[in-house]
């Protein structure tokens, strides 16, 4: 009976909840939830994709980097293991393609060319000089990736725990990209505006910076507009988290050793609390193993 | 309850120890011979991994001390650093980030189980209270270690929440200058939040140290909620509870390294990864997610003084809980009634989590004032009457009864 009510108590508070928000969060939503994509780096035995990589930062070379910098990536990054997996040759190369403000040795500024300790230097010297060109200053691109997400509601994000869904700013970069269109008749888009369905509140600064065919892939791989979103949501899901591929790697070698761990040590527990548990049949002299647990 | 001790040392230089510092008799006392009750259940575990993961936070915070910078142009910086280029940075930093979401975890499974089995009662009232005191502390120290991140989040955090003090009448401004360090939030406060946070841990190891000491004066709380009457009621803390607390604290571990190295950023917000910018507003400020309770009840009441009022009470009002549940039962295997608004508080602490997540508008400000009343009617209100009214189930004569049956 008295489970009966508490059930009932239950039942009653979550159709309460349920029932009243519902509409509420419906009304919220008006941008769309991005795509899910496929990418190799998803999932317990996720790596990034070496091609895909370079790839990606061959966009951000040739289109980004014009206005964003990603100021915590170093020149070095590019021949880290788990990376794009460039030769240490390679990356100083791109190294040498930079120019880096410095003093000589009379202390005055000077520029030399990059080199694999520097990081990339960014396209404006400040903010304000940012922000004088394009009216907003570009985001920093170094941890991008990781900064930008949607809400995925409930339930989903219960589920995400289990199915590691962590891909939802290279979802949303991705989708970004493909997001630009014709304003609705009866949306005000603002002068120096742009219409992108997936930003929120439609209203984007940035112009539409990819279109198919604007970068040479040497790869073979389809110089599309969809192709290059990936890619370069790829390179800066690498930028922001360099050290996924090592993560998930030590991930599972701990996950196995504390399995086995938590298996041994529940037998030990099981076989040192063995004669508490069954005292009467011991004390009777029968074999506890026999009896009904 | 520790008794006397019977240790007797083998070797001759633990002898010789012993008579001038009893350490080794203290340790047996305490973690080998101390009686506990045999029929504890796995809830049971949560202290001892409250501690592991207190050990944990300190561990890995003090090597991120050794490679953080607590300066406003540096400090976003050089946690990025500790992700990128220290050796095993990134593992140090979501072990510390993930372990606080842990902690706080498991200290709220220690405190429903708290309340469930009446563990707060007559005489374990000052245990309990100590209890509070490290939740307290725990809070402020999670708190000021979210703000170190210096992101975007970590910052407009620490602006709200020292705001609130802002509340006060009269000297609230006043207070918030003094907390800040200056008229913002700022290098002054980085430096102090910094400061304090290497601070607190080790004033909840202390407390910690009391909480123990007074739970092996009074004796562990069990799921009959009766106290042991004979031998036959308890066991040997070695080995029976160390196997048992070992077993499942690495079943939690596991959980634990789930978070930490597949879905590390999952329970933190993807604007910390922006640094901080004192001229950009993010669109919701939420704090972490073992506040939103607190911080809805915080807004679920329209006057800004009494949301912190209500706040702070949400909080204190626990360490009165001795004396606001009348009941001299105390497990809830035997209170039918209080089983029930037991369960319906665990769905209204968690359902003022989410509404803590969801801007303060429309049905979601209705919804946390109800709930809010309940929060604060089951302490006040259903605990006190709950005692006069309700009738409780016969208690088992002894706990080796309840789990043997009536033969034994």
């Amino acid at each position: 009976m008295t489970m009966k009510v508490h059930r009932t108590i239950v039942a009653l508070a979550l159709a309460g909840c349920v029932g009243v928000v519902a509409p509420a969060i419906a009304q919220e939503h008006d941008t769309p939830n991005p795509p899910m994509q496929k990418w190799s780096f998803s999932g317990p035995f996720g790596r990034y994709d070496q091609g895909q990589l370079q790839r990606g930062f061959k966009i951000y070379k040739e289109v980004c980097q014009v206005c964003h910098s990603i100021q915590m990536l170093a020149f070095r990054n590019l021949a880290d293991p788990g990376g794009p997996g460039f030769s240490e040759a390679q990356a100083a190369a791109v190294a040498s393609e930079y120019k880096i403000k410095d003093l000589d040795d009379k202390g005055e500024p000077t520029e030399r060319p990059g080199r694999l300790a520097d990081t990339f230097p960014p396209p404006f010297a400040n903010e304000l000089a940012a922000k004088a060109v394009h009216g907003v200053a570009p985001p920093d691109m170094s941890t991008l990736a990781k900064a930008r997400t949607f809400e995925r509601g409930f339930p989903w994000w219960v589920f995400d725990t289990i199915t590691q869904y962590q891909e939802q700013g290279p979802d949303y970069i991705a989708a970004l990209l493909n997001g630009y269109e014709e304003p609705p008749k009866d949306f005000q888009l603002p002068q120096n505006g742009h219409y992108n369905k997936y930003f929120p509140g439609h209203n984007i600064a940035m112009p539409p910076p990819l279109q198919a065919g604007q970068v040479t892939y040497d790869d073979g791989a389809p110089q599309t507009l969809e192709q290059y979103s990936k890619d370069i949501s790829a390179f800066l899901m690498w930028a922001a988290e360099p050290h996924l591929v090592a993560r998930k790697r030590m991930g599972m070698q701990v996950m196995v050793f504390l399995i086995v761990l938590a298996g041994l040590m529940y037998f030990t527990k099981k076989k040192v609390w063995h004669e508490l548990e069954k005292p009467r049949e011991i004390a009777r002299g029968q074999d506890p193993k026999k009896t009904a647990a | 309850m520790s008794g006397h001790s019977t240790y007797q040392p083998q070797s001759k230089v633990l002898q010789w120890l012993e008579k001038r510092l009893p350490i080794g008799g203290l340790v047996h006392s305490s973690f080998v011979v101390y009686p506990v009750p045999r029929n504890l259940n796995y809830l049971w575990t949560f202290g001892g991994i409250l501690a592991f993961m207190l050990g944990v936070q300190i561990i890995t915070g003090v090597v991120l001390a050794m490679h953080y910078t607590p300066q406003v142009d540096l400090a976003f910086r050089s946690v990025e650093g500790i992700m990128r280029d220290v050796n095993f940075g990134w593992l140090l930093r979501y072990l510390h980030a993930n372990g606080a979401s842990m902690f706080f975890f498991a200290v709220y499974v220690h405190m429903f189980r708290g309340i469930y089995y009446g563990s707060y009662k007559e005489p374990r009232e000052v245990l309990w209270i100590l209890g509070v005191i490290i939740y307290l502390l725990m809070m402020a120290t999670g708190f000021m270690g979210y703000v170190l991140v210096w992101g975007q989040m970590s910052f407009w955090a620490a602006t709200v929440i020292t705001n609130l003090f802002s509340a006060i009448p009269g000297v609230g401004d006043t207070i918030v200058t003094w907390l800040w360090g200056g008229y913002a939030v700022g290098n002054p406060t980085l430096n102090r939040f910094y400061s304090l946070h290497y601070l607190l841990p080790f004033v909840i190891a202390g407390v910690v140290v009391l909480h123990i000491w007074a739970l092996h004066v009074v004796g562990q709380n069990n799921p009959t909620g009766i106290e042991p009457k004979s031998e036959k009621d308890t066991v040997a803390f070695t080995p029976y509870a160390t196997v048992k607390d070992g077993f499942f604290m690495a079943v939690f571990v596991i959980l634990f390294a789930w978070f930490v190295f597949y879905i590390p950023n999952f329970l933190g917000h993807a604007d910390n990864y922006i640094p901080a910018n004192p001229a950009v507003t993010p669109t919701h400020i939420v704090p972490e997610w073992y506040y939103l309770p607190f911080y809805a009840i915080l807004r679920a009441i329209p006057d800004k003084l009494m949301g912190v009022i209500a706040l702070g009470a949400s909080i204190v009002i626990l360490a009165f809980l001795p004396w606001l549940d009348t009941s001299r039962v105390r497990s809830a295997s035997y209170r039918p009634l209080f089983r029930q608004f037991f369960w319906l508080f665990v769905i209204v602490c968690v359902g003022l989590g989410w509404l803590g997540s969801k801007p303060p508008e429309g049905i979601y400000v209705i919804l946390a004032r109800v709930f809010t009343i309940y929060y604060f009617a089951f302490f006040l209100v259903i605990l006190p009457l709950l005692g006069i009214f309700e009738k409780t189930k016969p208690l088992p004569n002894s706990i080796s009864e309840s789990v043997l049956g009536a033969k034994a």
